[in-house]
């Protein structure tokens, strides 16, 4: 345990004693995959053939000349199988499992995304497979939780705490802290302990290797600046890795929630709010009280709805390399109907958040510049949030006849 | 007096010593109080107070159910603190305090352990902070005088262990089990192979938590360690018999 994976001042490994042999292995296993090459080379055939990689980068031809400033382009994740990026680190994951010979996985879940894409994977490796998943979020997406067990999941509401993801990662910990010689936790996001926030970022950068490629082919130039909506960070660390080395700007989009001054948002870089801390094995920016204690968070996307944030990309605001804002729920909703008018997409609200900072910024640009939105989810599967965020009068009629069917039989 | 020899002071008069855990301010402040007069009584050699953190990852149910209710009903540090001294002032036993690191981190290492120095602390308990992150924490306890608890399990490497002993102060807490507190253990041959490792890389007192909570584990325990930890078991019965039934259970166990 020499490196223990610090970014700046943040990162770390603070693990109760009975995980560190487990932490010595996988950190071991990680850095064994990533120094043999055939490894990436049988994670990029997999997701070829598996979960349609690469995505495409689809030019928004309306939207640009709906805004009339920088050329917009779209890296298309929410085609990935199972509906977002977080398919790409849990197969990279799957295949460290295999190597470590281990039989069971673990998760959590906030948004229901990372739980089904890992449940998935456990289906298509032979693993058994628990997820851990907030009750608020059981009920805010439901029919994820009916999609992870059809793939033979069992799926846990934690009942604890603020009832949302950090709740689950809690659990996911103890379930780990118990049955570590068989299990592997597949953290879903680029955070935790080291050596996640790491591997997490290198699975994921399978995305900017391909959108800088896809954009250079395309546009014939590297864009102005790109965004991508920040949870944990694991979506943004994965478009950002292919841009590190360029004049490129970064910007991630966290969730504003009802606004940066009503302290119902998940701010943590973007806002004032949060402060240093060492919480769920790392440290970063915390939303919390004085004394330590998480706040709750507020977001109408389950997936950003965190109290903690990458060390990676805390390490990142610090330096200045990558800038940092956030988008309401209101503009969100809104940057999801003018994308499916427009566009004919139909981003998650998670990735909604990115799309509302672009449009906020791309007609002061030019029409040389080149902008860049990692579309991380698409929105129709969580048709149930969706239609709740624009209130639809004609869904909600429908339900309401559904459960009179239900009840009637 | 320095905290090993003390234990090993009282270990003349008795086979095992016994350390209980209380989460301060569960259910409420005065209750923790008269739980400590009760241990207290009862005969308890040293104690645990438990700062009541959001996210007690290595606690089980019981516990981190007793976080959160302590959080709601206004357990804050400060007022954990405040009890600490009083308790430290009114009781003569050695009191340690537990509690996650983002407790300590969020006061400022330096200004916490000085608070717990005034108010006459042994030392302390961190589950989630390893000796490889403890680097401001051991100065700061050291500077102050202050014991610092580190934990052993049995997972384990001999090698590690023997770095952990070196950082080690007051005690080693050896952990039982795998898994949370407050889930049974069977203590097994395989134990005993367990504990000859801890007692061969140490040689300071041995403590022996998780899933103790009788008698007969308490028996046991007698001869091959030199304190046994009461947890969870003190809050599943504060919960069904109420503050009046500590005692008794207490003193039960030896
Ligand atoms: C579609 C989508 N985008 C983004 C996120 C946020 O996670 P991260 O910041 O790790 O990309 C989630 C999380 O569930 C998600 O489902």
């Amino acid at each position: 345990m020499t490196d223990r994976g610090y970014f700046g001042e943040f990162g770390g490994s603070f693990i109760p004693e009975i995980l560190v042999a487990t932490f010595e292995e996988l950190v071991q296993a990680y850095e064994d995959a990533r120094s043999d090459p055939s490894f990436w080379s049988q994670f990029v055939s997999l997701m070829g053939s598996y979960s349609c990689r690469p995505t495409p980068l689809t030019y928004a031809e309306n939207l640009t000349k709906h805004f009339g400033g920088a050329r917009i382009f779209v890296k298309r994740e929410d085609l990935n199988h199972t509906g977002a990026h977080k398919v790409n680190n849990v197969m990279g994951q799957g295949l460290l499992v295999q190597r470590m010979g281990k039989g069971r996985v673990i998760a959590e879940t906030g948004a229901g995304q990372h739980g089904v894409a890992t449940a998935t994977m456990a289906a298509k490796f032979g693993f058994s497979c628990t997820v851990y998943m907030g009750e608020v979020d059981v009920e805010r997406q439901r029919p994820n939780v009916f999609w992870m067990e059809r793939l033979g999941a069992e799926v846990v509401t934690v009942k604890e705490g603020t009832r949302i993801l950090k709740d689950a990662i809690n659990e996911a910990f103890r379930d780990w802290v118990t049955n570590m010689d068989d299990t592997h936790y597949v953290l879903g996001t680029a955070c935790g302990p080291h050596p996640f926030p790491e591997m997490v970022s290198w699975l994921q950068s399978i995305i900017g290797q391909e959108a800088r490629v896809q954009v250079l082919e395309a546009s014939g130039r590297l864009p102005t600046r790109v965004y991508a909506c920040v949870g944990g960070g694991s979506n943004a660390m994965g478009l950002f890795g292919g841009f590190f080395d360029d004049d490129v700007e970064l910007v991630g989009v966290e969730a504003g929630g009802r606004g940066l001054d009503s302290s119902a948002h998940a701010s943590r870089l973007a806002s004032a709010d949060a402060t240093r801390g060492v919480a769920q094995g790392y440290k970063t920016f915390f939303l919390q009280d004085r004394d330590g204690q998480m706040r709750e968070t507020h977001s109408v996307a389950a997936g950003l709805d965190y109290v903690g944030v990458s060390p990676i990309l805390a390490n990142l605001r610090e330096t200045g390399r990558v800038r940092f804002e956030a988008a309401t729920d209101a503009e969100v909703v809104e940057a999801l109907a003018l994308t499916m008018r427009k566009e004919g997409l139909i981003p998650a609200l998670e990735s909604a958040h990115a799309f509302v900072q672009a449009f906020k910024e791309a007609p002061e640009l030019s029409s040389d510049d080149v902008i860049l939105i990692n579309q991380s989810g698409r929105g129709d599967k969580d048709i149930f949030t969706i239609a709740d965020a624009f209130d639809d009068p004609g869904w909600k009629a429908f339900i309401c006849e559904k459960a009179r069917h239900y009840d009637a039989r | 007096m320095m905290l090993a020899d003390e234990i090993r002071e009282k270990r003349q008069e008795r086979d095992i010593l016994l350390m209980t855990h209380i989460v301060v301010g569960y259910p409420s402040f005065d209750d923790s109080l008269r739980v400590v007069e009760q241990m207290v009584a009862a005969g308890v050699d040293l104690m645990e107070l438990q700062i009541p953190f959001s996210e007690p990852i290595a606690d089980g149910p019981v516990i981190l159910r007793a976080n959160q209710q302590a959080l709601m009903a206004g357990s804050t540090v400060e007022r954990c603190l405040v009890f600490a001294e009083e308790v430290n002032r009114r009781f003569d036993i050695p009191f340690l305090l537990m509690t996650y690191y983002n407790i300590l981190f969020k006061y400022g290492v330096s200004d916490f352990t000085g608070r717990m120095a005034a108010a006459g602390i042994a030392g302390s308990i961190v589950p989630d902070l390893p000796p490889e992150e403890a680097k401001d924490y051991l100065e700061a306890m050291g500077r102050n005088a202050l014991e610092p608890i580190f934990i052993f399990s049995p997972n384990t490497r001999d090698e590690r262990m023997r770095v952990i002993a070196k950082h080690a102060g007051g005690f080693v807490y050896c952990v039982a089990r795998k898994g949370v507190t407050g889930a049974e253990t069977s203590f097994s041959d395989e134990f005993a192979a367990y504990l000859a490792r801890c007692r061969a890389a140490t040689d300071l007192p041995l403590a022996l938590g998780f899933g103790v909570k009788s008698r007969s584990d308490v028996d046991f325990l007698r001869g091959q360690v030199d304190i046994a930890v009461i947890g969870t078991e003190t809050l599943r019965v504060l919960d069904e018999h109420g503050v009046d039934g500590v005692r008794g259970f207490i003193e039960g166990l030896r």
